[in-house]
């Protein structure tokens, strides 16, 4: 590890000080964001009912489909822990490699919703048609930005880790992204089971 | 001295009905009970102010006094009282002036449908298949029982002399029991901001003798226009400072119509979820 | 390629659309002339990309008094068409009249009320808890120039387009596009939006820069009220502004994207959008006035030469008002016929909020009592605040009472209520917070003379202009009416625009107060940093104080941390050394990421989409840049703090000495205090 050489003018205690203070505010910032999600989840369940004699979750879900979102999710999760502990080893080529390793599952998981959101707005079931679609697009969908956002910032995190090595302000980065992502992991588990497993039965 | 203010004449002071009466004196009473602290605060703020004057060096100075448990437990437990009687008020006057609850009567109660439209009431009679635009008419002394919807944004329906208000909103049917105990012609409006139209958007609400609101009636029937659905769709396009209207006659159903047109997928909902019912016996 | 905007958005229509364009481009100007009159360079490097919470938290106020005024002119304008539209149009058209009291409400909500609670606590907090900044200064300066860029909006409305008539609330379906199809309610939601995220990472910022940046010794127990009041806020915001932003969100989609959230038809339920406003409206309505209260129990020690009395009960009081602001928002309608258990629940919670409240009152009536009462304009302030807040609690009560709301909803008693909350509560608060900290923030006080006659304007007109619509509510007289039929009401109507020109004179003597105080600033220095003889940590530095604020972090030793260092006679003590102190550098990343969310704001209204696609992409570059970037720091060194300290002490000697001659008060003042305590 080489900390570049604006860093040293303050004594270590306080550079920790300010990382902690730092992963302090995220977790303000998750928990206001969590409030988001909680209200989109009550907006959903009140929207639920409300097809105006359109499709319904039972015609347009796919179990199977979820399921394997959800797979991707939790493997990327995974795959980021895995690259959490290598940068606690100091391991530069491991840390890279399982970050890319979670992009590509992220990236497969927005690509299949993609995919879903597609298929239903070329079945004429797109979120304009009722207000249980309007609740489901905006749900599924800013869950969906989230992660899209997560993958912008991994693909961040890789350069800077590839250009400036596994320096102190980069694994603060880094721990706060796992939060993040690990976050949005939690947040699916909450639309799978609120969305496509009521929405399936 | 409140007649000269015109005060006297003020609908909510000197209300035209039970329950108007009942919830002015809620509001008389709660001021009452509340003006045994804000009084002696008001008097305690002017009385400190002067007393403890940086000039007047003859009233004790404590710089450092800053706690005693006894005023502390007080300044807690006054409000606490406070609160605790008006919440016991609150509880049973919110219960009694509940506005969905019938009213307590030996008349049968008269019912009327309330449709607010851009920017004018609709008022249809389903008794006497009779409808009226911005006038409402209703024999004093005998419970007013009230529909209410919307055939627009929300509305709010209030006739401040005989009680409070509540929102119509489309697709939602709401309830509000009135009684006018002598007869009379009251202000009523929507209170809740519609658009442009939203000042003119009043009306007189007649509580008429039985004689009065029998020629009403005769009256209404003489009119030329009926409300058929197509007369219904003119009307409920927008209009401001819609004169009053009488319609001799009015297509069946109408107001249920009207509330059918936004909760299409709320029947629609409960014929499937009837139709999964009966599949699974 | 400008997506629905033509050469039509122009106000060339009405002489007032028109007016009002003027005075907004003239404004505009006038800001640009003075920006370039101080030097662009200078206003760009010391000002606009400054992340020191002292300078953010001047311009937030600069933007909150600017807005008053904006929002005060809507207010007249409002007052003089009711004055005069009995049986009559006046001489505004409903169309205009309902743009009016839309953009009165937004502005003085989300962009006078919250940007001058912002700077307050930007200027003051840092300083009251004895550290060197906020926690991120960076995300300080992102929060400023997102409301600066909500604001930008608001104003713009008024000359490309209009703004929207659905009041401050933007309730639909009204608000939907169905019945607003125009670009109004879009600049409503864009600029409560983008202001709405600032104030979260506004709240963020100081729940850690509270819990995490105190100085030594600094217990919870020993902040200072204002500070307090300053963290329950900051929750507030971080856990209330959601709604807010999700409420908005969803009615964006409704309108720009044809989704069914809040339209009548479709399967959309317009009273999800009413919890929602109000999930965050009511918690909003105590972010505003907590800190007002903490500035009350600050003003109120000091000048009543006094202990806070209760601060225990205060600090508990202010923690129960914040809980309990999360459980009573449906008391915002009681008339939707929600059924009489949830209403009387909704009812009692709402007025249990009046016990805590009652409780400050009290706590703050025996901090005056046996005190040495000075009667400065911030003080004149606290207690026109008491008196007349105590009236606005018991209205307030009187509608928490679902019956009495049938009545008093959505009439003007409502909104006599709510201003007479709003203006003593909130504004009076912070125009006393104002006054009081404004030498810590310019090393001159303001003339108290002109103070205290803007103080008795206020007071005067706010009685005028708000005692008739309580009795106008009584007659039945709805809220937002355009015109009116009723005779009775127009002599309380002309009584209410008296009150309101009175109030008038009051903003004119503030102003006059500025440009006296300025005038005359030789002779009103405050060369100690402890103008009024305070008593929390914000006085121990120099007026204005260094960027760093301290040299040396202070030691706490009690609640009163300045007063209790003077009382042992080591506030001042020079410290053997100093050492390097490690400051944020400037950034242009706020301002630029400000401008590129009011384009976004701007295209996202008129539906130009490329350039909202090109302005959210530069905000993300922006963000990217600035999330590499490991340089954003700097190191002031010990030689130039000695520097800046040497200087400081220099002047408070020569004070001193110049008091041991001339028997100047500060220096006399001083040792006697200490003695005396």
């Amino acid at each position: 590890m080489n900390l570049p050489a604006v860093i040293p003018a303050l004594p270590h205690a306080d550079r920790a000080e300010a990382y902690e203070q730092r992963a302090f505010g995220f977790w303000l910032y998750l928990m206001s964001d969590a409030l988001i999600f909680a209200l989109l989840f009550a907006t959903y369940v009140v929207m639920a009912p409300n097809t105006d004699g359109g499709p319904t979750g039972q015609t347009l879900f796919s179990l199977s489909r979820a399921f394997v979102e959800t797979l991707l999710l939790l493997f990327s999760s995974a795959a980021f822990g895995v690259a959490a502990v290598a940068m606690a080893a100091g391991k530069k080529a491991e840390v890279l490699r399982w970050l890319l390793v979670t992009f590509i599952l992220g990236l497969a998981f927005v690509a299949m919703e993609i995919d879903e959101f597609r298929g239903m707005v070329l079945a004429g079931a797109g979120p304009d048609r009722s207000g249980f679609l309007s609740a489901f697009f905006t749900l599924v969908g800013t869950h969906g930005l989230h992660v899209s956002a997560g993958l912008i910032w991994i693909l961040v995190m890789i350069g800077q880790i590839a250009v400036k090595g596994l320096t102190a302000p980069v694994a603060s980065r880094l721990s706060r992204l796992g939060l993040f992502w690990h976050f949005l992991d939690i947040v699916w588990v909450g639309i799978f089971s609120v969305v496509y497993l009521p929405g399936v039965m | 001295m409140l007649s000269g203010c015109g005060l006297s004449d003020a609908p909510i002071i000197s209300p035209k009905g039970p329950i108007a009466l009942a919830e002015r004196d809620l509001l008389f009473t709660a001021t009452a009970v509340m003006l045994l602290v804000i009084i002696p605060v008001i008097v305690m703020t002017f009385l400190f102010a002067w007393r403890y004057r940086a000039s007047n060096m003859k009233a004790r100075y404590a710089p450092n006094w800053s706690f005693s448990i006894p005023l502390e437990a007080t300044v807690w437990l006054i409000p606490a009282a406070i609160v605790m009687a008006l919440g016991h008020l609150l509880w049973n006057a919110t219960h009694k002036l509940d506005p969905y609850k019938r009213l307590d009567s030996a008349a049968a109660p008269f019912e009327v449908q309330v449709v607010a439209q851009d920017w004018k009431w609709l008022f249809i009679y389903p008794e006497q298949r009779i409808a009226s635009v911005n006038e409402l008419a209703f024999p004093s002394g005998r419970p007013l029982s009230l529909k209410i919807t919307s055939d627009t944004v929300m509305n709010s329906f209030f006739i401040p002399a005989l009680g409070g208000q509540i929102y119509a909103m489309a697709g939602m049917q709401a309830r509000l029991h009135l009684l006018a105990d002598q007869p009379g012609r009251f202000t009523g409006r929507n209170t809740q901001y519609s658009g442009d139209g939203f000042a003119d958007q009043h009306f007189e609400a007649i509580a008429a003798s039985k004689p009065d609101f029998e020629n009403w009636i005769a009256k209404v029937r003489q009119s030329q226009d009926t409300l058929d659905a197509a007369a219904y769709r003119a009307l409920a396009a927008p209009s401001i400072a819609h004169p009053v209207t009488y319609y001799s006659s009015v297509a069946p159903n109408l107001f249920e119509t009207i509330l059918a047109k936004y909760r299409g997928h709320k029947a629609r909902d409960h014929q499937q979820a009837a139709e999964a019912a009966n599949r699974k016996f | 390629m400008l997506g629905k905007l033509t050469i039509d958005a122009l106000p060339f229509y009405s002489w007032v659309a028109m007016g009002g364009a003027v005075v907004t481009v003239l404004g505009g100007l006038a800001v640009a002339a003075t920006i370039m009159r101080l030097g662009v360079r200078y206003t760009w490097s010391e000002w606009l990309t400054t992340v020191d919470h002292k300078r953010i938290g001047i311009m937030y106020i600069m933007l909150a008094l600017v807005m008053l005024l904006r929002g005060f002119a809507d207010a007249i304008m409002m007052r003089a068409q009711q004055a005069v539209a009995f049986n009559s149009d006046g001489y505004l058209p409903p169309d205009h009249f309902d743009q009016i009291f839309s953009s009165h409400g937004t502005i003085m909500i989300f962009f006078m009320a919250m940007p001058f609670l912002s700077g307050l606590m930007n200027l003051v907090v840092p300083q009251q808890i004895g550290a060197r900044d906020v926690a991120f200064p960076f995300m300080n300066s992102v929060s400023l120039w997102l409301s600066a860029a909500g604001a930008g909006l608001v104003l713009i409305s008024l000359v490309i387009g209009t703004f929207s008539t659905a009041g401050w609330t933007g309730y639909p379906p009204y608000s939907g596009l169905e019945y607003s199809p125009d670009v109004g309610v879009d600049y409503w939601i864009w600029a409560v939006l983008i202001a709405g995220v600032g104030s979260t990472l506004t709240g963020i910022n100081f729940i850690v820069t509270i819990l995490k940046r105190r100085a030594p010794g600094m217990t919870l127990m020993r902040m200072p009220l204002f500070t307090w009041t300053a963290f329950c806020t900051s929750v507030l915001m971080t856990f209330a502004f959601p709604a807010l932003t999700v409420a908005c969100a969803l009615l964006a989609l409704d309108r720009t994207f044809g989704m069914h959230f809040f339209t009548n038809t479709g399967g959309g339920n317009p009273m999800n959008y009413i919890n929602l406003f109000w999930m965050w409206g009511h918690p909003e309505v105590y972010i505003l006035i907590l800190p007002a209260f903490g500035i009350f129990s600050e003003v109120v020690a000091t000048f009543s030469r006094k202990r806070l009395f209760g601060y225990a009960s205060l600090v508990l009081a202010t923690a129960s008002i914040a809980i309990l602001s999360f459980t009573v928002w449906l008391h915002h309608f009681f008339t939707m016929g929600a059924g009489a258990n949830v209403n009387a629940v909704f009812g009692i919670a709402t007025m249990v909020i009046a016990v805590p409240t009652g409780v400050k009152v009290f706590d703050w009536l025996f901090t005056m009592f046996r005190g040495r009462i000075e009667f400065h304009p911030s003080m004149l302030w606290t207690l026109g605040f008491i008196v007349s807040f105590v009236i606005g609690g018991m209205t307030g009560v009187l509608l928490a009472l679902p019956p009495a709301d049938y009545l008093m909803h959505n009439s003007v008693f409502l909104v006599a209520h709510f201003h007479n909350m709003i203006i003593p509560g909130v504004l009076f608060g912070y125009f006393a917070g104002y006054m009081y900290w404004f030498p810590k923030a310019f090393g001159f006080k303001l003339n108290e003379q002109w103070g205290k006659r803007s103080f008795w304007c206020w007071v005067i007109g706010f009685y005028l202009a708000f005692m008739p619509l309580y009795v106008l509510g009584f007659m039945g007289m709805p809220r937002r009416m355009e015109h009116y039929n009723a005779p009775e009401w127009q002599p309380y109507l002309i009584v209410a625009m008296l009150g309101v020109c009175i109030i008038l004179l009051g903003i004119v003597c503030m102003i006059v107060q500025i440009m006296v105080s300025i005038r005359q600033r030789n002779k009103a220095l405050d060369l100690t940093g402890d103008p009024w003889n305070g008593r929390t940590l914000e006085w121990l530095t120099s007026s204005p104080a260094a960027p760093y604020n301290f040299a040396v972090l202070p030691e706490v030793c009690d609640r009163d941390a300045f007063h209790d260092m003077k009382v042992h006679g080591i506030a001042y003590r020079r410290p053997a050394r100093y050492e390097d102190i490690e400051m944020p550098k400037s950034t242009a990343a706020g301002v630029l990421l400000g401008a590129f969310a009011f384009l976004l704001g701007f295209a996202m209204i008129w539906h130009i989409w490329w350039l909202a696609i090109a302005s959210a992409l530069a905000a993300a570059a922006t963000l990217i840049a600035r999330g590499c970037n490991d340089d954003t720091e700097y190191v002031l060194p010990a030689s130039e703090v000695q520097r800046i300290e040497d200087g400081r002490y220099e002047v408070m000697a020569s004070i001193v000495r110049a008091g041991a001659t001339e028997g100047e008060p500060v220096a006399a003042r001083k040792p006697s205090l200490e003695r005396a305590t």
